[in-house]
């Protein structure tokens, strides 16, 4: 019941609920990968299919993304206590020039929402950062460019993952509004995500 | 302040004191598949066609951009400005981030264009504004910094005075600067539009200097954007923005700026008003 509520108030955006009622299951003893998964999880897939279904607008799934959020701050500690990992660690990032982060904030919000660590180096990255968060431990890396005068930045961090010899240790995923399948297998990219829930869907699968 | 751009034998001339200037955006391969596939293998039938649509629909100049996934962009853009010249006589702005591209571009064109754009970031400034001067072009500039896009009025204005200032040190003068205030979505931040409106009226107030604004980025993300779109234009246009990079085959667009410039005291017994009325009668009729 009380799962069924967080679910509820996170697609609703309810903060302030989602915090009180993971406080709640928690109090009543509820385990907290249960809340994450069935919970916080759940809902974030429900958001991700109604904004991929046109339903949900993108202010809809930035509220949902928050009241996520909130309720996996107060899970955190006790997910690390009782050893549970997150399902990978995804570094995220507009290329360098490209200023644009909407998508990829989302993006980063829906891997979150998905069990993933996030790692977001932010806009305007610079091909080396994307290099030191691999050496750092990120599993995949998420590009976006947003221009077609930045798009070709993809390729420059691919190949800076190359010569840095991480290439194979790393799955690379882009996506954004000029960047198709054909082109993410030009620059040497693992895979195309047309969006942020097919991001999660594509991710889970390179990690499978 | 007027800005004036040259095509061959045309003057478009940018100034709060003239009807709102309209740039084309259509010439774009983003996310138009039979543009991008066309232009790709040199064809430049489609680009053609949305040059000769454009005018035809109120366009005063022609936003061409040629980036296109692998594609050699001095050669596209250079081979897509050279088309558009061949069907129509408006001036161009050459929209590109690789200084070869626009150099390419610019040495074949026969008047003053428009470059589409700069940052205020170092070197950006110095790649684009050397590159202005020799050709004797205007520059679009961007207030967005070293440090992105920054979140008060206040602060864009200093963006936008140093964008002002270097140029000046190129020997461009502010006429020849459009400065872009960027509208960024309201979707992600309900204050965005507000934002980019006070900085509009501080900088065209302070250094006034034309204003342009890509104005259909601020609805992203939303539902029904068109209307959202043509309300941000109106009240962008009441904030000093005097030309916009947008899409005047969209009749409601064009009827909005229409509209806009009869009600800023820009249409003389509002003849351009009552004859795109009739027009649109005859249109439908």
């Amino acid at each position: 019941m009380e799962l069924q509520t967080i679910y509820q108030n996170v697609v609703e955006g309810n903060a302030g609920e989602v915090q009180a009622g993971v406080k709640a299951a928690l109090a009543e003893g509820v385990e907290a990968d249960v809340i994450l998964k069935q919970a916080l999880i759940a809902a974030m897939e429900e958001v991700g299919k109604r904004f991929e279904e046109g339903d949900f607008f993108v202010p809809e799934m930035l509220i949902a993304a928050r009241a996520m959020q909130g309720g996996l701050g107060l899970l955190k500690p006790h997910l690390v206590d009782s050893g549970v990992k997150a399902a990978g660690k995804v570094a995220i990032g507009t290329v360098k020039g490209d200023l644009h982060d909407i998508g990829k904030n989302l993006v980063g919000m829906m891997l979150e929402g998905a069990g993933f660590e996030v790692l977001d180096l932010g806009t305007d990255v610079d091909s080396q950062k994307f290099v030191k968060a691999v050496q750092e431990g990120a599993n995949v890396v998420g590009m976006s460019a947003l221009l077609t005068t930045t798009m070709s930045n993809m390729q420059t961090t691919i190949q800076a993952l190359q010569t840095a010899g991480l290439r194979d240790n790393v799955k690379v995923v882009v996506g954004g509004a000029p960047v198709t399948d054909a082109y993410a297998k030009q620059v040497g990219a693992d895979a195309f995500a047309p969006d942020a829930s097919s991001a999660v869907r594509v991710v889970r699968q390179l990690l499978a | 302040m007027e800005t004036k751009l040259t095509s061959k034998s045309k003057t478009v001339v940018i100034s709060p004191e003239l009807p709102f200037v309209i740039i084309g955006e259509r010439i774009n391969p983003t996310r138009r598949k039979k543009l991008a596939e066309t232009m790709a293998r040199g064809d430049f039938s489609v680009v053609q066609e949305d040059a000769l649509k454009q005018v035809e629909a109120g366009a005063h100049v022609l936003d061409v951009n040629a980036g296109i996934p692998g594609g050699d962009e001095p050669v596209l853009l250079r081979g897509a400005a050279q088309a558009v010249l061949e069907v129509v006589d408006v001036p161009l702005c050459f929209d590109t981030a690789d200084p070869d591209a626009l150099k390419a571009a610019l040495e074949i064109y026969p008047g003053k264009a428009l470059i589409n754009s700069t940052t205020a970031e170092e070197h950006m400034m110095a790649r684009v504004f050397p590159l202005a001067k020799q050709f004797n072009a205007a520059v679009i500039g961007v207030i967005s910094d070293e440090s992105g896009v920054p979140t008060t009025p206040e602060a864009r204005l200093e963006v936008a005075r140093k964008l002002v200032n270097r140029a000046g040190d190129f020997g461009i003068p502010p006429e020849d600067i459009v400065i872009d205030c960027l509208a960024l979505t309201v979707g992600a931040d309900h204050n965005a539009g507000r934002v980019t409106l006070d900085a509009m009226k501080l900088v065209r107030q302070e250094l006034g200097v034309n204003l342009n604004l890509g104005a259909s980025n601020v609805s992203f993300g939303l539902p029904d954007r068109k209307i959202l779109n043509i309300a941000y234009l109106a009240l962008a246009i009441g904030s000093g923005l005097t030309t916009a990079i947008t899409d005047p085959t969209v009749p409601e667009i064009q009827t909005a700026i229409l509209a806009c410039d009869l009600l800023t005291g820009h249409d003389e017994y509002a003849m351009r008003w009552i004859k795109a009325f009739r027009k649109r009668s005859q249109a439908a009729a």
